[in-house]
């Protein structure tokens, strides 16, 4: 029995772009990394966004993550328009709704594992005494419970961008957003990394959008698949999914 | 982020590029160790010049003469208050309602006599005025040789330098180097003898004793001095030219029952009575005070002279001096702060990245302004700790060279530095708000910066 994973339409949208268009400017020449694109994507889905490099899927990223704002149109999460919040908000949306991971993981060298987890504790002034468990606790989940007071050199990709998973899981955040999670990993350490990935989305209930231009981790993961190319969505196509047990077995 | 979160974040950051930002902060204290030396030396250089004018007396005292006196200091107040003949006489009540004064410490009579002084047989006039107790801190007894009078009423006097010169038959003119105590030996515990006209109530036909002002005999008297000090400085200078050269005990000088030019005056007075001072010198609490006790005095209806301006005009140097120093001392506090704005601006280059992750994370732009707001204060509370310690390491060591230079000079040590602890707060709050000022440009660039622009710099 074929098993098509469509956004339920009873799911609640938890994101969804009207017209969103982003132009940068490069001396005479206009750029267009994103073209009048408009998309819903609903709670608990995950994502893959695809496409060529340049074909504006991290300048989606950006500006579903609240890092970037629109050249015209508009991104609306769980039904708040990024438009209208103020600096501040707008980091208090990226430091409470959404976490973000980076292919290059983004991790502040100088710091220990467990103080790159609690910083984003400190930004939103969770009590100090109520920090350690949580830092534990969400490296317990990640498996890197024993190693917080490494620091990120002393670690490997993979465990930097287990890391960096921990972090964005942090603050309990609703919607993951992660760019290449697995760009700088090899393919087993970064088929680790989206099983890590795939579980916050089942068990925790994440809307989870993954940038990446490997089609063969996209198709096995995610539930959906969205292609840009030229800042335009060129197709989006729900995903059979590989049961979860397949891939756990080490399905290359 | 809450206050101990920036404060531990900022802490971290220093350490992290420890070498850049100690010495930004080294450069910060000798801002403030300049600052700190400087107006420790104008507020000492202050209260050297407070404690010596306090020492001199001259500036906290009033000289009070009576009205009836007409050849007198003040002649422009002449003109002021009652007429001479109506005036009250300077007498013993009103010496006494004189000390009563608010801040008033002490109000002594003025005796001074003009007289034939015996050495070794041979005669020598001068000027001979009594000195009260309270005198021996004048600075002018600082160099003496010999002691201060043994008690109030001892027959002993004190010679200022010049007389014991001309005692031992020397002059200044002959020789500019001579010290007191190379006069001591030869004229300390030697013996004078003074003569005086004393005032003595005349007896009336009937035998008893008549104290009318109007009645009284004059006897010529001798009295045997002990000398016991020779005094360098001059501790009668105010006078001027009436300025007297020896000196004897205050309560004995009054107990000889001298006569005074004003004894002669009252024999025509028809008041007159009781015997009366030519002068009382008032001695007042500090220097402040001395309008005050002057005018109160002049209400009382006599003629007063001191010489209080002059230390309202000293003040106003001190002022502009102190203003000066600190102006001097500020500027090397200024180039430091350049060099915080210069160590931030670096700091958000070098981690341009990491405020670009923060940010990414959900730092908000207070939260990243308020740690690079923090960096700079933090150096600015090490920056003036460290110099206020440093400033008061030059001090003291200006000092100590002062104090060497001094010695060799025969001059008592002076402390010609001093730190109150207001300047201690002052110079630490001061450097803390210099380096926040120049973190205000930093960490609101720090702040503005674009995380998608930071995320990309490598």
């Amino acid at each position: 029995m074929s098993s098509v994973v469509r956004p339920k339409p009873t799911q609640p949208v938890a994101i969804s772009t009207n017209n969103l268009c982003r132009y940068y400017r490069m001396g005479e020449a206009e750029i267009r990394a994103l073209d009048d694109l408009s998309l819903q994507i609903r709670s608990g889905e995950f994502i893959a966004l695809l496409g060529q490099s340049g074909s504006g899927k991290s300048s989606l990223l950006n500006l579903l993550a609240g890092l970037d704002r629109p050249t015209s149109g508009s991104v609306v999460v769980q039904g708040h328009d990024l438009q209208n919040l103020s600096r501040q908000d707008l980091a208090k949306y990226r430091l409470k709704t959404v976490g973000m991971v980076f292919q290059s993981f983004n991790l502040i060298p100088s710091m220990t594992v467990a103080e790159n987890v609690e910083l984003p504790l400190r930004f939103a002034e969770i009590d100090r005494d109520k920090r350690g468990a949580l830092c534990q606790q969400a490296l317990d989940r990640v498996g890197l419970g024993a190693r917080i007071r490494h620091r990120p050199t002393e670690l490997s990709g993979g465990e930097q961008q287990r890391v960096a998973l921990a972090r964005a899981l942090i603050n309990q955040p609703q919607i993951l957003l992660a760019d290449e999670p697995t760009g700088n990993l090899d393919s087993r350490t970064g088929t680790e990394i989206m099983n890590l990935i795939r579980d916050f989305n089942e068990s925790l209930g994440m809307t989870v959008v993954v940038v990446t231009h490997e089609r063969a981790l996209a198709e096995r993961y995610a539930k959906r698949m969205i292609l840009l190319a030229d800042g335009k969505l060129l197709d989006d196509q729900p995903n059979i999914v590989p049961s979860a047990e397949m891939t756990r077995g080490g399905m290359r | 982020m809450k206050t101990y979160d920036v404060a531990e974040l900022a802490l971290r950051n220093l350490r992290e590029s420890v070498l850049r930002n100690s010495l930004t902060t080294i450069g910060i204290s000798v801002g403030v160790a300049s600052l700190v030396a400087m107006l420790a030396l104008g507020i000492g250089l202050q209260k050297l010049a407070d404690r010596r004018l306090e020492k001199s007396g001259l500036f906290d005292t009033v000289i009070v003469t009576s009205r009836r006196e007409l050849r007198n200091f003040n002649h422009e107040q002449e003109g002021t208050g009652p007429a001479p003949a109506e005036s009250p006489s300077l007498d013993e009540t009103a010496r006494l309602s004189i000390a009563q004064l608010p801040n008033v410490l002490e109000a002594y009579p003025d005796i001074r006599l003009v007289t034939e002084l015996r050495f070794e047989d041979k005669p020598h006039l001068t000027m001979i005025a009594g000195l009260p107790s309270s005198a021996k801190n004048n600075e002018a007894f600082d160099g003496m040789a010999g002691s201060f009078f043994s008690s109030p009423t001892a027959p002993e006097v004190i010679l200022q330098k010049s007389f014991a010169e001309q005692l031992l038959g020397k002059s200044t003119k002959d020789d500019e180097n001579i010290k007191v105590s190379d006069l001591a030996p030869s004229l300390l515990g030697k013996q004078l003898l003074m003569r005086y006209a004393e005032r003595t109530a005349a007896a009336d036909s009937t035998g008893a004793q008549n104290d009318s002002g109007a009645a009284y005999s004059v006897i010529s008297r001798e009295q045997i001095l002990k000398i016991v000090g020779i005094c360098d400085l001059d501790p009668d200078s105010l006078r001027q030219q009436a300025r007297a050269r020896v000196f004897l005990p205050l309560e004995f000088a009054e107990n000889l029952h001298v006569l005074q030019p004003s004894d002669l005056r009252d024999t025509s007075n028809v008041l007159g009575g009781k015997p009366t001072y030519s002068t009382v010198e008032v001695r007042v609490q500090s220097p402040k005070y001395v309008q005050a006790v002057e005018d109160s005095i002049k209400k009382m209806g006599f003629n007063t002279f001191s010489i209080v301006d002059a230390t309202k005009n000293l003040r106003q140097f001190f002022a502009v001096l102190d203003l000066f120093l600190g102006i001097f001392g500020s500027l090397a506090l200024a180039v430091a702060s350049i060099g915080i704005v210069n160590t931030l601006v670096m700091a958000i280059l070098e981690r341009r990245r990491e405020i670009g992750i923060m940010k990414a994370i959900g730092a908000s732009d207070v939260d990243v302004k308020g740690l690079f707001f923090a960096e700079a204060g933090v150096m600015g509370i090490f920056g003036g700790a460290v110099g206020v310690a440093l400033g008061w390491t030059i001090g003291r060591v200006i000092n100590l060279g002062a104090n060497v230079y001094l010695k060799r000079q025969h001059f008592p040590p002076e402390q010609i530095w001093y730190v109150p602890w207001w300047l201690v707060a002052g110079a630490i709050a001061f450097a803390i708000v210099v380096s926040l000022i120049s973190g205000l440009y930093p960490a609101s660039r720090a702040a503005r910066l674009d995380p998608v622009q930071a995320l990309r710099y490598e």
